[in-house]
């Protein structure tokens, strides 16, 4: 069992965990100006740029993934890892951004103001005041936004094919396998998968309950 | 002096409605704001702290907050502002809660001091009960050294014991800095207790800028008067009995039932009390 487990091959996964913490790093810092405009906006673009920021949940990935490899050819960027980068902002956006938002929606205005009244800029406001008040929403944002890149699989086909060491992310690695009728390390791989993602949504999960826990004073 | 001038389009339950504000404002002095709900009041503290556009002018010693397109940020502004609903940071202890408004460790001690927060210093907000989290947030915001205080119903969630132990502390820190205050209030007594003159905010518009002895005292001050709620008609034989609560105290008050007819269940009421009878008056 162990000699199996040393055999396999994991650089799909490292390039999985490469792939999803840029996305995740670049999307936070992205968003994090966007989920903060849309929480406080009254303007009446609010919707559409809600609605655009949402398509990438409903929209079939083969769509998504075609209109980037369109793009991505442009600039010499498909079929690379750079390539995947950029798409996994895409695909992934949403993820990150919803959950931002509903944390920014569920801080008390009185407390901005308050912050502001201290003579705080904005910017200050969001690092020192609304983000450490919104940890469970901060949390999910970013595991989701993870876990959601590391499961991605249509676009990447897409756009990266699966080049080893390149694009030949996990996701893509099994879909081979199986393509190859090699069941045993595809039931390896998709083992390996369910036990991380499992893992990731628990933890996100119990900090959440325990978070919820202090908000209401109970220890 | 705080030289207040502004109108603004408010767009309430009862639709719209013009603000319109014009005031002079003494350095020092203790204004409670007050008039039903509705009438605008917040919204003119949310405009002097620069939360909240307008139009008009508003200069504090002759520095100008808002002129015509200027306006200046709320972070410019140094003011302080006690919240209702207290906004304290609670991803902060007491102690940091009040050095995030200015970083003076010993302005700090000695706020933490007068408010008697000492012990509570290193505490989260959350573990705090009303009265203190009230507290904390007035120390934070005497910590801007502000030139104008105002503060919303800041003791309107609170309870009678600790509300009256707080007018003490804000009375002292009132005296002590002389920040010039505006504070909303419904409570006459708290009224009379703490501010120099009242202002009556109607539909939007003052309709009183007085002393306090003046609005609550009427003509008739000889008489005994309370204000109170009518709580229910009771009709018996020979007359009404009118069930009034003032204060914590349920009071009967015997009418005959042509002066019974006159009057509503809920609706505010005056009690006066000649030298021989006690008559009964709509607010």
């Amino acid at each position: 069992m162990l000699e199996t487990l040393l055999s396999i091959d994991y650089t799909p996964f490292i390039l999985s965990f490469k792939l999803a913490a840029i996305t995740t790093l670049i999307l936070f810092f992205l968003c994090l100006p966007l989920a903060w405009y849309l929480s406080q906006t009254r303007s009446k673009i609010k919707p559409i740029i809600e609605a655009i920021s949402s398509l990438p949940i409903v929209l079939p990935p083969s769509v998504l993934g075609f209109y980037l490899l369109i793009a991505l050819s442009q600039i010499n960027l498909s079929f690379s890892f750079w390539g995947l980068v950029v798409g996994s902002i895409f695909y992934s956006l949403p993820f990150m951004v919803q959950p931002l938002q509903n944390g920014f929606e569920s801080i008390n205005r009185n407390i901005l103001e308050a912050s502001y009244i201290c003579g705080k800029s904005k910017l200050e406001t969001i690092f020192k005041v609304a983000l450490p008040n919104m940890k469970p929403a901060l949390l999910t944002a970013l595991i989701i936004t993870f876990a959601h890149t590391v499961g991605e699989f249509g676009v990447v086909l897409m756009i990266g094919g699966s080049i080893p060491n390149e694009t030949k992310v996990a996701s893509i690695a099994i879909y081979e396998l199986v393509e190859v009728m090699d069941y045993k390390n595809a039931h390896i791989y998709a083992a390996i998968m369910v036990v991380m993602s499992f893992l990731v949504l628990l933890s996100v999960y119990i900090f959440n309950h325990k978070e919820s826990f202090k908000f209401k004073g109970l220890h | 002096m705080i030289e207040i001038d502004i109108s603004k389009t408010l767009h309430g339950s009862s639709g719209v409605m013009p603000l319109r504000v014009e005031l002079n404002i003494e350095d020092g002095e203790f204004i409670a704001l007050t008039g039903a709900s509705g009438s605008g009041k917040t919204t003119l503290l949310r405009i002097l702290a620069g939360l909240e556009e307008a139009k008009g002018v508003i200069r504090v010693n002759n520095e100008p907050w808002l002129k015509e397109s200027y306006s200046l940020p709320p972070q410019k502004r140094q003011i302080g502002f006690v919240f209702q609903d207290y906004a304290l940071f609670d991803n902060m202890t007491v102690l940091e809660n009040l050095l995030f408004a200015n970083n003076d460790k010993a302005l700090a001690q000695h706020l933490l001091e007068i408010t008697e927060l000492l012990s509570l210093a290193s505490r989260t907000p959350k573990t705090l009960s009303g009265g203190q989290k009230q507290r904390v947030s007035l120390a934070r915001a005497f910590m801007r050294k502000p030139k104008l205080l105002l503060m919303d119903e800041p003791l309107s969630a609170l309870d009678p014991t600790i509300r009256s132990k707080l007018q003490d502390e804000i009375y002292k820190l009132h005296k002590e800095f002389q920040t010039t205050t505006i504070m909303v209030s419904h409570d006459p007594s708290e009224i009379f207790k703490l501010a120099d003159r009242v202002i009556l905010l109607k539909n939007g518009a003052i309709t009183n800028f007085t002393s306090p002895e003046k609005l609550y005292l009427k003509a008739n001050s000889n008489n005994l008067t309370l204000q109170g709620e009518l709580l229910k008609l009771t009709p018996t034989d020979a007359l009404t009995i009118a069930i009034v609560a003032i204060g914590k105290q349920i009071i009967k008050v015997p009418l005959s039932n042509r002066e019974a007819k006159n009057f509503k269940v809920g609706e505010t009421i005056t009690l006066h009390s000649n030298p021989f009878s006690i008559t009964i008056n709509r607010c």
